[in-house]
């Protein structure tokens, strides 16, 4: 009865319109914003004598503090408060305190042992094979005439994102029963070349971990390959010549010259990749979800905290993993700022 | 923010001004001028108690995604158009863990779709959730008691029952049987002798049974469909009830004889999994593939709730005599009064404005139910005042008829009721370990013991 107006109602709630006004809410934001910012410097710029210099000194650090404090500071301390409760869904009324008990229960609890571990896992071999993948490829690259072609095509996974990846990643290792025809790439390939019987590979542990390895090193080589080549051509000529006058070529000059020299480099991208691969939550989470022994801490966490309604335990993983990232974070900052220093 | 929430509203009042434009062809009420209500005339008048709001907007936050909120959306096209209340109707994918992070956050939507009682009753200890107007309590009449306590947490009333769905079906294709000369059986055993003469008259991958059930994070879910139906079907209601309270636990002889007769079912080597591979494909195949198989009659069976008719290819016809029908689950034990496991969802208000009322009363009335079943197929509605003779498709049909069985043993999808460490946890995963990597009934149901929340 009311066809003629239906139309014009399910507009309103289109997507379309629906963008609009994100858009336009979005501009008011960023205006409103940097009016704001002028009206500071304005007044700011105004201000002369003694006041002068911690007025900057606010001005200036003022907003990084802010976010700062908003972005991190805050809901770092309120997951270590909650970590101390035995809060099991967000909102949750009468808490209690039960002291360390969520970080007790993480390791003794026999699966969350099993996330640690296989966390451990992927920072030891991930790191150092995806620094051995890029060093390769840089050094090969490195000593060729056409790289554009090969560069970009090792280059490339890294502009694909973690989820995109694992879904494409899922497809390779896609299992089909060996009578019927093979989609997935892995299965058929080893069939090929004579394994009549391979196995459902994403659910056979431990195999399917380091399945999974692969993929991260597949989409980080790339960045590895550029830091690390881009070091290698840093190295003067004159020390590579004078090497050579001495005698040194191939691996020796690769172990005893070019090696050393960029040194402080392989140790920022390891330790970069050991950031990102300590926090590996999007491909577990996509391709198996953390089943078949594959469960992560990150993983984990994320399910603790937001299906499974375990907040306190999933906030003690979270301040678990906080505190291991903290060195590696401390290592890889001083790192850089020697490296600035040296140069 | 603030900024922002001003600038939503004002869009809000400009697209309702818009539409009140668009539509001033028919009756439209005026907007309400110093707060007298307007009185509704013509095709408007049955909206009437839900008149004087209008200007309003009223958010609503669900699982439901486009096309079927797209009918949603249809269905209180009408209402919005009389009462002038706007409904602005959200689907998300990630509804569950969406919500109490809204709701934490101090972001809550006026009226969320709810579809798990676990969920509701952990909404209304965080004490954000409202109590439903005198009215929607008072169309209390239109569920059965059960379908009410589900909507309700520590004995009050909070959320009003809106769709359901059946899950005790058996998906088949009659052409297939017809040809083979199969019968629908209708008791447990007559099922069990036809899955076992199917067995043995199929030959190559075709099994009698198929099963998949992956599912994104939810991995796992269908097959504690399987070991639910199969408790209720074998003890019926009250033993189920104890077993979501978790004073039967799933290491009891109960729970564990349950489970041997699944194991003797979609774990049987023999019977699965039709078209696709061994029993540890059931793990790694998507519970939207699962059933295909049927289609090339590599497949005899699949247990899959009502909703599964979605799956279907473009072109399958659904039907007593078309390519894919269903029929009820017999119950395992047949002394237990026609078992049925449904789903559902529940509207839960975190608002109590009278516009928000207004929309809450509107849904569990009987005539926003017809409104939605006449928009599309594939919906049926909890409440029983419903006309039966509005379904038209014939899945429908035989849901609602189920449903609205009053002599019927209906409960509630036990692993939505449970707490979500176990419900949408621990017993998805056992069931992935179970069908997946090989355990043990036995250590499935230790590990889903020990991880019950204290």
């Amino acid at each position: 009865m009311f066809t003629s107006s239906a139309p014009a109602l399910l507009t309103d709630s289109s997507p379309v319109s629906q963008a609009a006004s994100t858009l336009l809410g979005v501009v008011v934001v960023v205006v409103g914003f940097v009016a704001l910012l002028g009206v500071v410097f304005l007044v700011a710029g105004r201000v002369t004598g003694r006041l002068q210099k911690p007025v900057a000194v606010v001005i200036c650090l003022g907003p990084a503090l802010f976010l700062l404090l908003l972005g991190l500071i805050i809901p770092a301390v309120v997951t270590f408060n909650n970590s101390l409760k035995n809060q099991q869904f967000l909102g949750q009324l009468l808490t209690k305190y039960v002291g360390l008990k969520n970080y007790a229960f993480a390791f003794t609890d026999p699966y969350t042992l099993g996330s640690l571990f296989r966390t451990l896992l992927w920072l030891v071999i991930v790191p150092t094979l995806t620094v051995a993948v890029g060093l390769s490829a840089a050094l090969l690259l490195n000593r060729m005439k056409h790289t554009a072609v090969p560069k970009t095509l090792i280059f490339l996974p890294t502009a694909i994102s973690f989820v995109g990846a694992s879904v494409i990643w899922s497809y390779v290792y896609n299992y089909v029963t060996p009578t019927q025809p093979q989609t997935g790439l892995l299965s058929a390939i080893v069939m090929k070349l004579g394994w009549s019987n391979p196995p459902n590979w994403l659910i056979s542990s431990p195999v399917n971990t380091f399945l999974l390895m692969v993929i991260m090193i597949w989409i980080q080589a790339g960045f590895a390959m550029v830091v690390l080549g881009a070091a290698l051509k840093a190295i003067p000529d004159e020390i590579i010549e004078s090497a050579r006058l001495e005698g040194a070529d191939g691996w020796r000059l690769f172990r005893s010259i070019e090696i050393p020299m960029i040194r402080n480099t392989v140790v920022v991208v390891l330790t970069t990749v050991m950031i990102t691969t300590l926090k590996v939550f999007d491909i577990v989470f996509t391709i198996t979800n953390g089943n078949y022994d594959t469960d992560v801490l990150a993983r984990q966490m994320y399910a603790d905290m937001f299906v499974t309604s375990q907040v306190s335990r999933g906030s003690a993983l979270a301040v678990i993993i906080f505190i291991v990232v903290l060195p590696l974070m401390f290592y890889n900052i001083r790192q850089l700022r020697r490296e600035r220093s040296e140069r | 923010m603030k900024k922002l929430t001003i600038l939503a509203a004002a869009a809000g009042v400009l697209a309702v001004t818009a539409t009140a434009a668009c539509s001033s062809s028919s009756p439209t009420p005026q907007a309400g001028g110093g707060g007298t209500t307007p009185t509704l005339t013509g095709d408007c008048a049955q909206f009437q108690p839900y008149a004087g709001h209008s200007g309003s907007t009223v958010t609503m936050f669900g699982s439901i995604l486009s096309p079927e909120s797209d009918s949603l959306n249809t269905s209180w096209a009408d209402f919005q158009k009389c009462t002038g209340i706007k409904i602005q109707y959200t689907g998300s994918n990630t509804f569950e863990s969406d919500l109490p992070v809204k709701v934490n956050g101090g972001n809550a939507p006026n009226l969320a779709i709810i579809p798990q009682p676990g969920l509701l009753q952990q909404m209304v200890q965080t004490g954000t959730v409202k109590k439903p107007p005198a009215q929607t309590v008072k169309n209390e009449d239109n569920w059965s008691k059960v379908w009410k306590t589900y909507g309700s947490a520590d004995g009050t009333f909070y959320a009003a029952p809106m769709s359901a769905n059946m899950k005790s079906l058996v998906w088949y294709s009659p052409k297939y049987f017809a040809s083979k000369g199969y019968k629908v059986p209708t008791t447990y055993a007559d099922l069990m002798s036809l899955s076992a003469k199917m067995a043995k008259d199929m030959s190559g991958t075709a099994k009698p049974w198929c099963g998949g059930i992956g599912s994104g994070t939810a991995t796992g879910w269908p097959a504690t469909d399987w070991l639910e139906e199969t408790v209720l079907g074998t003890y019926g209601g009250q033993v189920y009830d104890d077993w979501i309270s978790h004073k039967v636990k799933f290491a009891d002889p109960q729970i564990q004889a349950a489970m041997k007769t699944v194991q003797g079912w979609m774990l049987n080597p023999a019977w699965v999994n039709g078209g696709v591979g061994n029993v540890q494909t059931i793990a790694t195949t998507t519970f939207q593939n699962a059933g295909l198989p049927i289609l090339k009659n590599q497949c005899g069976m699949l247990q899959q709730a009502s909703f599964y008719e979605a799956q279907w290819p473009k072109g399958t016809k659904v039907g007593p005599d078309g390519d894919v029908f269903a029929f009820y689950l017999p119950a395992v034990n047949p002394s237990i009064k026609t078992p049925v496991e449904g789903g559902g969802e529940f509207v839960t208000a975190f608002a109590d404005d009278p516009a928000t009322q207004a929309v809450q009363n509107y849904l569990s009335s009987p005539e926003w139910a017809q409104s939605r079943i006449e928009v599309a197929p594939g919906w049926v509605s909890a409440n029983e005042k419903v006309d039966q003779s509005l379904y038209k498709d014939p899945i429908d049909k035989i849901s609602a008829k189920y449903l609205a069985d009053p002599s019927a043993t209906f409960r509630f999808d036990a692993s939505d009721s449970m707490p979500a460490a176990v419900g949408s946890g621990t017993f998805w995963k056992g069931m992935v370990d179970w069908f997946g990597s090989g355990k043990s009934a036995t250590a499935v149901a230790q590990e889903i013991d020990s991880s019950w929340p204290n």
